[in-house]
């Protein structure tokens, strides 16, 4: 994507407040805002500069919650790697797996059933409307509703989360893909469930929207607040609702058309101001856009093996090479790239969060903001920091 | 979609919001669908079929000890990604479930406070011996000794497989019974074999009557 690309004259109005420079014998306020809970996504501490109530400079730290998940990986199988996927962003775990199978499955060339492909969609796509539901939920929960907004979202959650226990046997730590293929079939009685959850959906967006696109304080809080520059976006490769939220029109289901992505019929959902309100409606869209998805993809899915009957989960040695396997998660692109040198663990093992990218533009977004502001924009990145520092 | 602030009305659309948590508040009266939580503990839900927390290892005769269906492979122990398990192999042998003889494990310990439930013991175990409990209720004072159950803390009858998991315990009793059907056919088989073989050479015999044990 060349930033250059874009339209300058679309920009006008899209520039953040004005810094304005502290005269020189003012004194800046130093606030540790963190580590305990700054919002509701995990443990995190912005170090701001303030001249009175304005951002001037701001410094994320993180490593709070660094738990060594890659030299981990480097240690064990490849098969032992798919559970600590789980945990890197914790709320939308099977999209962690499709990742890091995709990756695997890229460096040993291996070919996936068609009935498991339609069941990674299925639940890719569930994973994505319960991941904006709850970050919208917390979203609003950072502007100061405590609790109603994010309760209706957590409703709606828990419903898709029983669908994943039912088939997978846990809610959030599912460990449910594997190289091939998927560990356990989906039943025709799970499938109806599902689609009744899905009949569901649109009312609940429906109703989420009523309580919350028209209101007045969500509108004045977040519109025009934490703008996004598209070219500023691009440049720190920012992914995901945040990056569809400035207006740049890529989502890796449609440039990649990994899976079956090619297959299903939905739009991309696109901001023009790029602000909290654009990525908070980009989210609402897409989330829309993903129950047509799961529409086809629940008439659609066929029979036949949920995996390949040569794929091996376990003891096999990939030939020397690498890969880099890549979907478009609920928070962005999520990609794991692989090393191997041939023998049962990988040599290398890396992950490309979206949340720890997306984080690196907060500073762009905060400076000249008030610091009330400062919270809503952080939660309007949608971060979780079990991902951000692995 | 960009509703402009400046376009609206002001004081609609909280009082839109507001209607909505009005309706779902009067409507938790009538109807029970919009009550989404329980009680918890006086109330339980029961949980999935497929839940999963700790494993648990299988026994299937009425002596938790001898009836063990873990042949100590370590197969678990060596997959297991927190390395939370610990095995001890057994010198001797035992007959297993088919009656052929195997090893068992004098020690097999799991430290629940590592374990994370991921279940990859139970895919890797190619004796079904280990599977996955529903149990969570498991607060000790102890967090060291009282976290770190030993063989029999972590034994439970098959019936508390069947119990917990129906329709999983049904398939894996199935294919046990087909594989047992086998060995026994197998068995029967070089046994008479061996028995048409005894009046010939010794070696031929003596290698078959190796090779399957004492499978009768």
């Amino acid at each position: 994507m060349n930033p250059s690309a874009i339209n300058q004259e679309k920009l006008e109005g899209w520039n953040r407040p004005p810094i304005v420079e502290p005269d020189g014998e003012a004194e800046l306020l130093e606030v540790a805002m963190g580590p305990h809970h700054p919002s509701t996504h995990g443990v995190f501490r912005m170090d701001l500069a303030l001249d009175g109530e304005r951002v001037v400079r701001l410094k994320p730290v993180f490593g709070y919650l660094h738990r060594n998940h890659e030299k981990i990986a480097e240690g064990v199988s490849y098969l032992a790697s798919m559970p600590y996927t789980d945990r890197l962003d914790y709320i939308c775990s099977l999209t962690n797996n499709w990742a890091y199978a995709l990756a695997v499955e890229k460096l040993v060339g291996q070919e996936v059933p068609e009935r498991a492909e339609y069941i990674r969609v299925i639940l890719a796509e569930l994973t994505r409307i319960q991941n904006h539901a709850s970050a919208i939920g917390f979203l609003i929960q950072e502007m100061g509703a405590s609790g109603t907004p994010l309760m209706y979202a957590f409703k709606e959650r828990e419903k898709i989360l029983d669908l994943f226990e039912e088939l997978t046997g846990s809610r959030m730590m599912c460990n449910y893909m594997r190289f091939g293929g998927c560990r356990v079939d989906v039943s025709a009685a799970w499938l109806d469930a599902a689609r009744k959850v899905v009949l569901g959906l649109p009312a609940f967006i429906d109703e989420f929207e009523n309580l919350l696109s028209s209101n007045e304080i969500l509108m004045a809080r977040c519109q025009g607040v934490g703008i996004l520059r598209p070219d500023l976006a691009i440049n720190a490769g920012v992914t995901g609702p945040m990056l569809r939220g400035s207006g740049v029109n890529y989502d890796i289901r449609k440039v990649d058309h990994y899976g079956i992505y090619d297959r299903f019929k939905f739009r991309v959902p696109l901001g023009d101001h790029g602000d909290i309100y654009d990525r908070y409606m980009v989210r609402i869209l897409e989330m829309r856009e993903s129950v047509t998805i799961l529409d086809q993809a629940l008439k659609e899915i066929p029979g036949g093996p949920i995996m390949d009957p040569k794929a091996k989960i376990r003891g096999f040695r990939p030939k020397p090479g690498e890969a880099y396997g890549r979907i478009e998660a609920p928070k962005g692109e999520l990609g794991f790239y692989l090393i191997s040198d041939g023998s049962p663990n990988p040599y290398r093992y890396r992950v490309r969060p979206p949340s720890l990218i997306n984080l690196t533009v907060l500073e762009d977004m905060c400076l000249g903001s008030n610091v009330a502001d400062v919270v809503l924009i952080f939660g309007s990145v949608d971060i979780v920091l079990g991902e951000v520092d692995r | 979609m960009y509703l402009f602030l400046e376009d609206s009305l002001l004081g609609e659309g909280i009082l839109k919001g507001m209607a909505e948590t009005a309706r779902n508040f009067a409507g938790s009266f009538v109807s029970a669908e919009r009550l989404t939580t329980v009680q918890y503990p006086e109330e339980r839900e029961a949980p999935a079929e497929n839940a999963r927390v700790f494993p648990f290892l299988v026994f299937d005769t009425a002596d938790a000890e001898a009836g063990l269906r873990c042949v100590a492979c370590q197969i678990c122990e060596k997959e297991c990604p927190p390395k939370c398990i610990y095995i001890e192999k057994s010198k001797d042998k035992k007959p297993d479930y088919v009656g052929k003889q195997q090893f068992y494990p004098t020690r097999f310990d799991i430290d629940i406070s590592v374990c994370m439930s991921c279940q990859i013991c139970v895919e890797v175990c190619p004796f079904e011996a280990i599977k996955m409990d529903t149990q969570f209720e498991l607060a000790t004072t102890d967090r060291f000794g009282g976290l770190l159950l030993d063989r029999k803390e972590l034994s439970r009858s098959n019936e508390y497989y069947h119990q917990i998991h129906p329709t999983e315990a049904a398939e894996v009793d199935a294919r046990l019974a087909e594989e047992k059907a086998k060995a026994d056919a197998k068995a029967k088989a070089t046994a008479d074999a061996a028995a048409a073989k005894a009046a010939m050479p010794p070696p031929a015999a003596k290698a078959a009557a190796t090779e399957e044990g004492a499978g009768d």
